[in-house]
């Protein structure tokens, strides 16, 4: 059966990939230039379902729980296992008493178990979580992995006005089935998907090692440091109820600062090597959705949970798309 | 039945819209609340952008009235620029007003308070003051031309509920015909029943639904303690005593043993 993906984000790379691996012969167009230029390239990479447990439906730990093991095998050596660190200043302890209480496979951590795990991170904290089944990647290096890799099995990827040419509205012949993965690009086309903005920092220093993503929990600002090797470190993110996709504002970055330097001084000293701002598509209920007309299909809404869920929809998309058409 | 600027309202459970887990969530406690009047913040980046407006209509279509607020201003020019955008926005007069004085602790800073409610009024804004316990800046905010005035029991997100109770009972009695609405603070059902039994005409409250492990059902217990309290102000509870007094008469039994 032929198949064409609109979108080469980590939602449209994914779906190719299950597609291609039951048979398929698939082709994805996107009409920006590159493979993971939306959301995706802002991304936290964070394979973490039990710490998104804290505020997201018991769906997504169940389908997260497949994405470390999805992306091992389909990108061998891209995904680190040194699980999540969740830590609080001293006065925020009631914030960590309620992320336990929401979540599961985690255990307590004192003082001294923080600094086993983190040494740059002894005597700052006294209290923590630790989630040692979760693991992250690095989005950008993943994406570009996973397109040569499907590029490799003969999957072609086309991108600008080929793409349109081919993927736009009257484009789509030839193939059995199409099928929209294009994220907040596909707002304008369904009503009841809306963007969320984020946005995020990359920060430079060699002052502090993390070893894992640590997550500093405060009740407003709520913080994550994703380690991206080679002295980087990506810091995010807001979410603000938005469509606009300008530059991060000044109080955007002003928080996310002044959380990293809470979570060690040495971020006051860390070079800002990039702003980062893009639009999370999500449903209301914040869940993704495969949708169906006829031979149209769409994977989307995928919210905060790109890489964490885009493994367990795409094998349940891959599965639906082959059955039904 | 609680009258807002010479609007009747129904219920006397205010519901913020901020940080619930998803829109869904938000409009099914909404829903359960049932609750006349939710508020929204409205932050700049939030106004703009192609489609900046799906989280707004979202607000709108809960078929409640909406009461934009100034969350995050730390002036008066700030609040009175949030006002208009408000305004625009979703169409009302009505505005929380909000005025930050610190940034860590969320306290009001009273002063700009004063001079934004003035302005807006003067505008033609009907104002709803998110204010400290201070009589004298409630006299000032009346002054300035708002009709209703909404003290804190404790700080924005806290959860520590009415932290000082004779503060109240005595705003109360200060302001005995102005409609006064609790505003921030509230953490349980048991403190928002317990500033209603003080005389409150409303409660506010947005953290203690959103932030709950389940926010319908908190939204359920919220509507139930608002109703409890109400009605057992109505029904003029008792005062404490020292003594304990049987409740059943104890004719016939030996009462020195």
């Amino acid at each position: 059966m032929r198949i064409l993906i609109r979108g080469a984000g980590v939602v449209g790379l994914a779906l190719a990939h299950e597609l291609a691996g039951a048979g398929h012969a698939v082709a994805v167009a996107d009409p920006a230039g590159e493979a993971g230029g939306g959301a995706s390239r802002h991304a936290g990479g964070m394979l973490a379902p039990w710490c998104e447990g804290e505020t997201a439906p018991a769906e997504v730990v169940s389908l997260g729980q497949e994405a470390i093991g999805w992306w091992e095998s389909a990108l061998p050596g891209h995904v680190t296992r040194r699980g999540t660190l969740v830590v609080a200043p001293a006065r925020d302890g009631a914030e960590l008493r309620r992320f336990a209480a929401r979540t599961e496979g985690h255990s307590l951590l004192d003082g001294a178990g923080i600094a086993a795990l983190e040494p740059d991170l002894a005597g700052r904290f006294s209290g923590g979580l630790f989630f040692a089944g979760e693991a992250h990647l690095d989005p950008r290096a993943a994406l570009a992995a996973l397109a040569e890799k499907l590029a490799g099995a003969g999957v072609p990827l086309v991108f600008g006005a080929e793409a349109s040419a081919l993927a736009g509205p009257s484009g789509g012949k030839g193939f059995d089935a199409v099928v929209d993965c294009t994220g907040a690009s596909a707002i304008g086309t369904q009503t009841t998907l809306r963007p969320v903005r984020g946005e995020m920092l990359v920060l430079e220093t060699r002052d502090i090692a993390l070893l894992r993503p640590v997550r500093l929990l405060h009740p407003r600002i709520p913080l994550y440091v994703v380690p991206r090797g080679n002295g980087r470190f990506m810091v995010g993110a807001t979410m603000i109820e938005s469509g606009d996709d300008g530059p991060i504002s000044a109080r955007s970055a002003m928080e996310l600062l002044n959380a990293a330097y809470a979570l060690h001084p040495a971020f006051g000293e860390a070079r800002v090597l990039e702003t980062g701002t893009g639009l999370r598509p999500a449903y209301a209920d914040n869940m993704p959705r495969l949708l169906r007309d006829g031979d149209t299909f769409s994977l989307n809404g995928f919210y905060r949970h790109g890489f964490l869920l885009a493994p367990a929809m795409a094998r349940r998309a891959a599965r639906e798309i082959g059955d039904r058409t | 039945m609680l009258k807002l600027y010479d609007t009747d309202i129904e219920s006397r459970l205010l519901l913020g819209t901020a940080r619930y887990p998803s829109p869904e969530i938000l409009r099914q406690a909404v829903l359960a609340s049932r609750t006349g009047i939710v508020t929204v913040s409205l932050r700049r980046e939030m106004a703009g952008g192609r489609t900046g407006g799906a989280f707004f209509s979202m607000i709108r279509d809960l078929g409640v009235r909406v009461l934009p607020n100034t969350a995050g201003c730390h002036t008066a020019r700030e609040a009175v620029l949030t006002a208009h955008m408000a305004r625009e926005v979703f169409a009302t007069d009505w505005i929380k007003l909000e005025v930050i004085g610190h940034h860590d602790t969320l306290q009001p800073d009273v002063f700009e308070l004063v001079e934004a409610a003035r302005i807006l009024c003067a505008e033609g804004f009907r104002v709803f003051p998110y204010t400290t316990e201070d009589l004298g800046v409630g006299e000032r905010l009346l002054e300035a031309g708002c009709q209703v005035l909404m003290p804190w029991c404790a700080p924005i997100g806290s959860a520590m509920g009415p932290v000082n109770i004779g503060a109240l009972r005595s705003y109360r009695a200060h302001f005995p015909e102005v409609p006064l609405i609790v505003d921030a603070g509230i953490g349980r059902p048991s403190h928002a029943a317990a500033v209603m039994e003080l005389g409150f005409d409303a409660v506010l409250l947005n953290t203690a639904v959103a932030g709950a492990g389940d926010p319908v059902a908190m939204a359920v217990a919220f509507a139930g303690a608002v109703e409890a309290g109400r009605a057992a102000c109505l029904a003029g509870p008792l005062e404490p005593r020292d003594m304990a007094v049987p409740s059943t008469p104890v004719i016939g039994k030996a009462v020195f043993s």
